[in-house]
């Protein structure tokens, strides 16, 4: 099953990514990705840019709304997701529990819902240092 | 339908049951038969079914489901078979596997996809008692996994396991039925769609896990001692499926201390089930039970199970259910009520009281103290403003109140209290023991 990982950080530490000398990737996250390849489950993975780069688009009435910032204003911000292929949800549990952001902020696991016909990319074989 | 397909058992084909019981002999009534069957093996029957169909709960009951309209339509006609159970699983797995084999059929795969259908029937096997009692701990862990809510692990464990009706759970948890059919419905799919595994966790995963199902087997066994509907005041069967799980629980984590606690805490209070009730089947408090009628062997179980508790837990504290059993044993101890250590008791409430500060523990407390110290002591805890309040509503604080009203000879109180216990006790067992109480109390 296709598992996606939603990665939610206080504001502080996602906002140290607007820093460009702090573009790369931290070293917990560069062992957590060689573990996910290890195990051969990481579809995608990627690092999103500060919230306050987001813009929220909406259609109301067929007119075209958009607002400054992310959908909800929270303590915890959407930080970076994980797409993994894992054998079921105790597998996506334990790969979100291993998460370093788990320690920080908060992990939210959802299935993707399968589409007939779209097997999508396949899990990484160990791809070190790649981007998140 | 494939030639090899088994064909469905046969009530008088001795292959069809493991054991050829005296159940063929002496059940005649098809229907009776039937409905025993449900009570007692609907949990086993669709723990395996469950297995058979990959994890999908709603094919399995549907399985389930037609296996027990097969027998009310075959019984009849073709007498009862001696293992009922047996036959139950051998055609829901018929059913399962042509469920299986027309999904197949409709994804147009037939020809690489019948292969694996094939290899598929192996794997379908029914298996071994082993294999049959793993498939119900498979089905508990499922049921009790952490990414379901509480209120939903319970119902789905007795709806499944239990094999009780949406009823009588709705009734037991004291929501309407709408609610509790919406929560399973709920859990189910969570299970299809997050993808909830249908396996018996690692050993790494396993300890957190317990905590969960321990309380699950708890409300379990509470359903069967404290029966909520009607006339059938124990629900046997499923206390000992209760015990039952409870045994393989303490046997596959030995060194959980808890899980010998709650086997422990099974055993004692089951073995005082013909004790419990009186001739006219109402409830006998404890000090009135006829101690002659506890089962022994239930006892030395239970002390055995408390000994390898304590013995597990030296490292770390005790846990609420090795202090709930080791209450049990206090009255277990002593073959005569009277010479009952209050003191110890009450002692043991208070230490669950600190892991557990839970109204119903005060409640059991204030009991305690009131035999070991006098019903004033008892009924200054029972007066505290928080107590009261959130035990509103609960029969067994008027009734614990007019019990020590009625020692103390504040009579006109206690008629009171026992008038307002029964009219909130929620069984028939407990309303005749409350009213002939009250009946006794004003004489």
């Amino acid at each position: 099953m296709r598992y996606i990982l939603l990665v939610y950080t206080p504001e502080s530490e996602q906002g140290r990514g607007a820093d460009p000398a702090e573009a790369g990737i931290s070293a917990p996250f560069l062992e957590y990705n060689d573990w996910l390849d290890e195990r051969r489950i990481r579809v995608a993975g990627e690092r999103l840019a500060a919230s306050g780069s987001a813009t929220t688009v909406r259609l109301r009435d067929g007119s075209r709304l958009i607002t400054d910032g992310p959908f909800a204003e929270t303590k915890e911000v959407l930080g970076g997701y994980y797409i993994l292929e894992c054998r079921d949800l105790d597998e996506a549990l334990e790969a979100a529990a291993r998460c370093p952001a788990a320690m920080l902020g908060s992990i939210e696991v959802r299935p993707i819902v399968p589409q007939p016909g779209m097997t999508g990319p396949e899990p990484a074989a160990r791809v070190p240092g790649r981007a998140t | 339908m494939a030639a090899r397909d088994p064909a469905e058992p046969n009530a008088a084909d001795p292959a069809a049951s493991t054991a050829a019981g005296p159940a063929a002999s002496t059940a005649t009534d098809p229907g009776a038969a039937i409905e025993r069957a449900y009570r007692e093996a609907y949990g086993a029957v669709l723990a395996t079914s469950i297995r058979f169909l990959g994890g999908d709960f709603d094919a399995a009951e549907e399985a389930v489901a037609e296996a027990f309209a097969a027998a009310l339509e075959t019984w009849p006609r073709d007498g009862i078979p001696a293992n009922a159970a047996a036959w139950l699983t051998t055609a829901a797995r018929n059913r399962a596997l042509d469920r299986i084999r027309r999904e197949r059929r409709q994804a147009d795969k037939l020809d690489r996809l019948g292969r694996e259908t094939e290899g598929e029937v192996d794997s379908m096997q029914i298996g071994s008692e082993d294999r049959l009692e793993d498939d119900r701990l498979r089905l508990i862990f499922t049921c009790c996994h952490p990414a379901l809510p509480l209120d939903a692990r319970v119902a789905l464990t007795l709806r499944t396991l239990g094999g009780l009706t949406t009823p009588e759970i709705a009734r037991a948890f004291l929501v309407p039925e709408a609610t509790l059919a919406q929560r399973l419905v709920r859990a189910k799919r969570k299970i299809r769609e997050a993808g909830i595994p249908y396996r018996v966790p690692t050993s790494d995963e396993l300890p957190a896990r317990l905590d969960g199902v321990l309380a699950t087997l708890y409300l379990v066994f509470n359903e069967g001692y404290l029966a909520t509907s009607g006339e059938l005041s124990v629900r046997q069967e499923l206390c000992a499926e209760a015990i039952r799980l409870a045994s393989i629980l303490a046997g596959l984590l030995p060194a959980r201390s808890e899980t010998h606690g709650l086997l422990a805490l099974f055993l004692f209070q089951d073995s005082r089930r013909d004790a419990r009730l009186t001739s006219d089947g109402s409830i006998a408090l404890l000090e009135d039970q006829d101690r002659a009628l506890w089962e022994r062997g239930e006892i030395e179980r239970g002390f055995v199970a408390l000994d390898l508790g304590f013995a597990a837990a030296r490292a770390v504290p005790a846990g609420r259910y090795l202090l709930q059993a080791a209450i049990a044993a206090e009255h277990a101890r002593t073959i005569d009520g009277a010479r009952t250590d209050w003191r110890v008791i009450a002692t043991l409430y208070a230490g669950l009281e600190r892991i557990d500060p839970n109204p119903v523990v005060t409640l059991n407390r204030a009991v305690a103290v009131a035999q070991a110290d006098g019903p004033a002591a008892g009924l200054s805890l029972l007066d505290d403003p928080m107590v009261r309040g959130r035990l509103a509503g609960y029969h067994l604080l008027p009734a614990a109140r007019a019990d020590m009203l009625r020692r103390l000879g504040r009579l006109p109180e206690a008629v009171a209290e026992y008038e307002r216990a029964a009219a909130l006790a929620v069984n028939d067992a407990e309303r005749r023991f409350l009213q002939r109480r009250l009946a006794e109390t004003r004489q």
